[in-house]
């Protein structure tokens, strides 16, 4: 009986009022955000549809595939896999094989290379710093297509057509001036105060990069690691260049091949290899996410 | 000069690897493309110099050239507007406190992380296809869709869906931006009864428009630089018609399948100078829209 007072007149009317507004917003709170969960989960749905259908027409029958639009497959036709796998001169293991070693050699490249300018332009001093930066920024926005004849022509005189020196060499030159940026980003955030105390120790700059600033930096280096090879697996016009040898194709080009053989319409082993070439990347997308979206908010990058 | 040594060795040494690629495969490249657009160079016998022929040629004759540009002008145009707004629309969805938002985030982040690989353009190809997936759920509600793949006219949106379609990076960084809006703003204009349209256009889109700036930039230069479903999608040609000839295909087959070396270089600077011209635009437009919010009129 504490409130008794309170509990009569109209001060207690006033307090129904108020509790069953309360309870009226909250129900129409519940609501909208139901209906928002509904229509996320919808068009999240209509989004990979796409993807799903393709997904389940690698295991659908060639004559299955065209009008129709289930995405739960009846028949499970993994020759579709195993043929696909060799239906070309040479198997996809050897193209998977030229991918993986293009693609860790790429990702080696980028780290240490872009790592080794990032540090100067954010650690270091020295003439001309500032011109160097903005030099480095203007690449950022110059479209690969301008610079692709001339490297064409450097590349071929160097013999290196049908190499893969001309897709890893560039990458330990610190072509991809967007991991420059996104390190100096994050190597400017850490406290200067740990250069300084190493350098009164008697650290070189070598060292402090070596064993004060890299090991500080792993999320991003990981972040440039992984857009790194999300970007090189899928990379497809540098290689249509300059890998003419169908021994050296990656796996986007042995795709392209079979599209362009595609008179055989065998559209079942298409989607199974298509599918198979995505593989990589989805795993690293749900393994990687957190850095994958932070590094996209932190730098802007796609 | 022991000192000057001393002082600089260190970030040259650092810098070593970035100097000789920024020399050897930025800037060399560059004022070389540009020497040889004033050449004829097939790859054969060395380069003639035939001064601004092909400018001219380029300007006052190429028919192609200017399909070209038509096709790319009006994919940049059409693809980076809608692409934006549907990534504004959904951060804006996302980001009043959904449960689960790291769920809609990841799955509608995954068509951009797939989007430029050559598997999604051949899916595309199919999902456009005369009996592709599209027309058959049309024609389910009785409507008979166009051979998209095959029709001149309508050939461009299957381009621009899948741009579309990769609206995730624009709408996490929008997300960022919606965060950094300051709430109390909101609820003071709760209080004054302002209609959430009027919320939209005198808070949110003011407030964002550093944001909405900064991915539009970024955006259409991405737009510009299409390629690899182009390739797929138009049978390397840009057919049909020439309907999907983007400067890029234009560029790359009259490089490296009609080995005109000289002309695709002359091609490659003015698509640079067309993209400085946007970017330019952009800067310069923006102090008339764009407003930071640490800035005093």
């Amino acid at each position: 009986m504490t409130d008794s007072v309170l509990d009569q007149g109209p001060i207690s009317e006033a307090r129904q009022v108020a509790r069953d507004l309360r309870a009226a917003r909250e129900k129409r709170e519940r609501r909208s955000r139901l209906l928002k969960h509904i229509f996320l989960s919808l068009f999240a749905f209509f989004m990979l549809y796409p993807l799903l259908w393709m997904v389940a027409s690698s295991f659908k029958p060639d004559n299955q595939i065209f009008g129709d639009l289930s995405i739960i497959p009846t028949t499970f036709m993994w020759q579709n896999f195993t043929e696909g796998w060799y239906a070309l001169r040479e198997s996809f293991t050897l193209f998977y094989w030229n991918s993986t070693l293009i693609t860790v050699l790429t990702v080696i490249g980028n780290l240490l290379s872009c790592s080794f300018a990032a540090y100067a332009f954010a650690r270091l001093d020295f003439t001309l710093k500032n011109f160097w930066f903005a030099l480095m920024m203007m690449t950022l926005m110059i479209p690969y297509h301008v610079v692709l004849i001339p490297q064409y022509v450097l590349f071929l005189n160097l013999g290196w057509v049908d190499t893969y020196l001309p897709l890893v060499v560039p990458k330990f030159l610190a072509s991809e001036a967007f991991f420059i940026f996104l390190m100096v980003q994050f190597f400017r955030q850490l406290p200067r105060e740990l250069d300084e105390a190493a350098m009164i120790d008697g650290c070189s700059p070598y060292k402090i990069y070596w064993a004060i600033i890299i090991p500080l930096s792993l999320p991003a280096m990981a972040t440039a690691a992984i857009f790194s090879f999300i970007w090189t697996w899928d990379d497809f016009l540098a290689p249509l260049i300059y890998l003419n040898d169908i021994a050296n194709y990656t796996v986007p080009l042995a795709l392209r091949l079979f599209v362009d053989a595609e008179s055989q319409s065998a559209f079942g082993q298409l989607f199974a290899m298509s599918v198979l070439s995505l593989v990589p990347v989805v795993v690293f997308f749900v393994v990687f996410q957190r850095f994958i979206i932070r590094g996209i908010a932190m730098s802007g990058l796609k | 000069m022991k000192k000057f040594l001393q002082k600089n060795a260190p970030g040259y040494v650092f810098l070593a690897p970035w100097l000789v690629g920024f020399f050897f495969l930025a800037a060399g490249p560059i004022l070389a493309s540009l020497v040889l657009s004033f050449t004829k160079y097939d790859m054969i016998s060395p380069p003639q110099f035939v001064g601004l022929d092909q400018y001219i040629f380029m300007f006052e004759r190429d028919r192609r050239f200017y399909k070209a540009l038509q096709v790319t002008f009006s994919f940049v145009f059409l693809s980076v507007p809608a692409r934006l707004i549907v990534a504004l629309a959904i951060a804006m969805i996302l980001d009043k406190g959904i449960r689960a938002i790291g769920i809609y985030r990841a799955l509608y982040y995954l068509p951009s992380i797939l989007g430029s690989s050559i598997a999604v353009a051949i899916l595309w190809r199919q999902v456009f296809a005369g009996e592709g997936v599209l027309n058959t759920i049309l024609a389910q509600v009785g409507i008979d869709g166009p051979n998209w793949l095959a029709n001149p006219s309508v050939s461009l949106y299957t381009l621009v869906t899948l741009a579309m379609w990769q609206f995730g990076a624009p709408m996490l960084i929008f997300l960022a931006g919606l965060r950094s809006i300051p709430q109390d703003l909101y609820e003071a204009a709760e209080i004054d009864a302002a209609s959430k349209v009027r919320q939209f256009f005198a808070i949110t889109l003011p407030l964002l428009a550093p944001v909405i700036f900064f991915n539009l930039v970024l955006q259409m230069i991405d737009a510009f630089k299409t390629f690899n479903s182009v390739f797929i999608i138009s049978n390397g040609l840009g057919s049909p018609a020439d309907s999907l000839l983007f400067y890029t295909l234009y560029l790359f087959n009259e490089a490296f399948k009609f080995f005109r070396m000289g002309y695709a270089s002359a091609l490659a600077w003015v698509l640079l100078l067309i993209i400085a011209a946007f970017t330019f635009i952009a800067f310069m437009t923006s102090r008339y829209w764009v407003h930071y919010e640490n800035e005093r009129d």
